[in-house]
């Protein structure tokens, strides 16, 4: 009897797919390569981001660096020689005869770092909060969904005001320029926890009462092993959705409070603080100083924005 | 329904008390106010009449029930930095304020109701189409993009409108108004659209979505059987029955105005009291900071406690359902 023998070399069984191909396959992947405006954007972020990191390699100048500046630069209109090495300053210089692409470039690096920690800030005190209040239940519950209901009636921007101006006078006055990125970042923080908060302190409610947290509690894991082993890893797609959001909203809060001058100090200026500057030029003609930061900000914004929209219809397939 | 009326007032007022407790802690943790007002040459008897005389020497409730006191007469304490009392420096600049506030409102609620109407019916036109595209930008822009943008085109380019303060304004007893003069009525026109413009939007694509809703009911269907004119239905009877959400949001929106005029008013140097707090918090003005702090919160929990009590007047429905559960 001949039975056909394998080939050696021949897979018996048929390879796990790797991490990667299961995501290139995966539905979520197919949505995101059917949505132009979603590829834009992402790359759009992608490459903002990327610059922002790498501001130092990328930017022809260092703004910050009194040695590289020259007044004789100073309003050097887009696309302009430099009077001294012959570069040439893509979007022209401001008053002092920074180059305009270089200050947005560090500028964009605050915006997005203010903008991102302070959403983590955020996330971390809502999903904490919310998983408590949820779980927990009781007075727990009570007393942090009545400060959510409460800090809701006041729009986000003006507790962040609040909690900027009262971190300013608590500080001493030789260390504020030092402390206000700090200090941003709390207050903006401080002001958009409640969304989460009130997302995974609902999701949580739904979760508790099912099968597997039952088991988790009958083998006798502990509150707060079941509440970030088994709850947490389950609530965190909306909260995933809501930070995207609220990474443009924090962004647009920070450009907002450094251009009304309660935000990042001149010495580290971020976008809305170079709006600030140049608005001050907008009369005398010299609009490159104030558009291109603007325009930067808004793409940011934007894009961050429809990212946001997309994830959001992406994971929530009951709206699409 | 009294017993719900009863809970929320009594809600409210802890909200209040304990924004009152925020605001006067902020005087404790911020400096001594008595280095602020002695100089360098004084005795610890000095000191110590000093703080007998300012009531420094009391116990922490008590002085916080003096200052809840004060306030709700109206007394603020002195501006560090102006040197004059909080509530005159607040009375001059609340005109100016209110003013803007009361335009823009009426602009949003108008404009937004109008608008979304207007894009429900004609969902498939090219202008309800374009009106939906230019609001989705209108949403992303932040406000003093917006207010430096119609600057630029309306100040500047076309030289039409002025670009900052309220122009002449006219004394009626106690208020100065800018709506009597011409230079007044023009130097709002800019600011009062900034501010409105994405409460306008909000408005608008809140009352298009719930007329969408609305205009699939039966009771539409029927009404247009019984062959009841287009503007009767529409007004009538969709309209009507989205004004219960539409409500609570203006309601809520019109707080944020109020909150987002200090943007508004500093991008257009607006002399009103969003640029009086903006300066406060630069200059560390606590008194200053905490009686706004103090005015908007009582302004916010007065609105909220409006709108939720408007529901009940509005919504039929809500009324039986609490008196079943109670």
């Amino acid at each position: 009897m001949t039975d056909r023998q394998l080939p050696p070399d021949m897979p018996i069984a048929v390879k796990d797919p790797s991490r990667l191909s299961i995501a290139l396959q995966s539905d979520f992947f197919y949505t995101f390569k059917r949505s132009p405006v979603a590829i834009i954007s992402f790359a759009v972020v992608v490459i903002m981001v990327l610059a922002a990191i790498f501001a130092p390699l990328v930017a022809p100048y260092n703004p910050f660096d009194p040695a590289s500046l020259n007044l004789m630069n100073g309003f050097s209109r887009p696309m302009t020689p430099n009077a001294f090495t012959g570069d040439t300053f893509w979007l022209g210089t401001d008053d002092q005869g920074r180059d305009v692409f270089s200050t947005i470039l560090y500028g964009m690096r605050i915006s997005l770092f203010v903008g991102a920690a302070a959403v983590l800030f955020a996330m971390i005190l809502g999903i904490t909060l919310g998983l408590l209040a949820g779980y927990v239940g009781g007075w727990t519950e009570t007393i942090i969904m009545r400060i959510a209901d409460v800090q809701l009636t006041f729009p986000a921007i003006l507790v962040a005001m609040l909690i900027f101006g009262i971190a300013k006078g608590v500080t001493p006055v030789e260390h504020r320029d030092q402390m206000a990125i700090w200090v941003l970042i709390i207050a903006i923080g401080l002001s958009d926890w409640v969304q989460f908060a009130r997302v995974v302190r609902g999701a949580t409610l739904v979760e508790k009462n099912k099968e597997y947290v039952q088991a988790a509690r009958l083998i006798g894991r502990r509150s707060p092993a079941i509440m970030v082993r088994h709850i947490l890893p389950n609530v965190l797609s909306p909260v995933l959705v809501i930070a995207t959001i609220s990474l443009a909203l924090a962004i647009i809060a920070e450009a907002t409070l450094s251009f009304l001058g309660v935000g990042a100090p001149p010495t580290q200026p971020s976008l809305g603080t170079l709006i600030r500057i140049g608005q001050g030029f907008l009369f005398s003609g010299e609009w490159w100083i104030l558009l291109f930061p603007a325009a930067t900000l808004l793409a940011l914004a934007l894009s961050v924005n429809l990212l946001g929209d997309w994830l959001r219809d992406a994971l929530n397939p009951r709206l699409r | 329904m009294l017993a719900f009326i009863i809970q929320r007032i009594a809600q409210s007022a802890l909200v209040l008390l304990v924004v009152g407790l925020v605001a006067f802690s902020m005087f404790s943790f911020v400096g001594d106010p008595i280095d602020n007002m002695l100089g360098q040459e004084r005795t610890q008897a000095d000191i110590d009449r000093l703080r007998g005389q300012l009531g420094l020497d009391q116990p922490f409730p008590v002085q916080y029930v003096k200052f809840l006191g004060n306030a709700v007469q109206g007394n603020f304490g002195i501006s560090y930095r102006q040197g004059r009392p909080v509530a005159d420096i607040l009375l001059e600049r609340a005109p100016a304020t209110l003013e803007l506030a009361a335009v823009s409102g009426f602009l949003a609620i108008f404009m937004g109701i109008g608008l979304g109407v207007f894009t429900a019916i004609r969902r498939e036109g090219f202008a309800a189409n374009a009106i939906m595209s230019l609001s989705l930008i209108g949403v992303s822009l932040p406000t003093f993009l917006i207010g430096i943008l119609l600057i630029y085109l309306f100040s500047v380019e076309l030289g039409w409108l002025p670009s900052f303060g309220r122009g002449e304004t006219v004394r009626v007893g106690g208020w100065t108004t800018g709506f009597l003069t011409e230079s007044g009525l023009k130097a709002l026109i800019l600011p009062s659209i900034t501010l409105g413009l994405y409460q306008m939007t909000l408005i608008m694509r809140l009352v298009r979505s719930e007329m969408l809703e609305v205009l699939r009911q039966d009771y539409i269907r029927f009404a247009r059987a019984r062959g009841l004119r287009e503007r009767a239905v529409n007004f009538r009877h969709a309209l009507k029955n989205t004004l219960v959400p539409v409500i609570t949001v203006t309601g809520l929106q019109l707080g944020s105005i109020i909150a987002f005029a200090i943007i508004t008013e500093t991008v257009f140097q607006w002399p009103g009291v969003g640029l009086l707090f903006i300066n406060a918090i630069q200059f560390v003005d606590i008194p200053v900071m905490a009686a706004y702090l103090m005015l908007i919160s009582v302004m916010f929990v007065g609105i909220n406690l409006i709108v939720d009590l408007l529901y009940f007047s509005i919504d039929p429905r809500l009324r039986a359902d609490r008196t079943k559960a109670h």
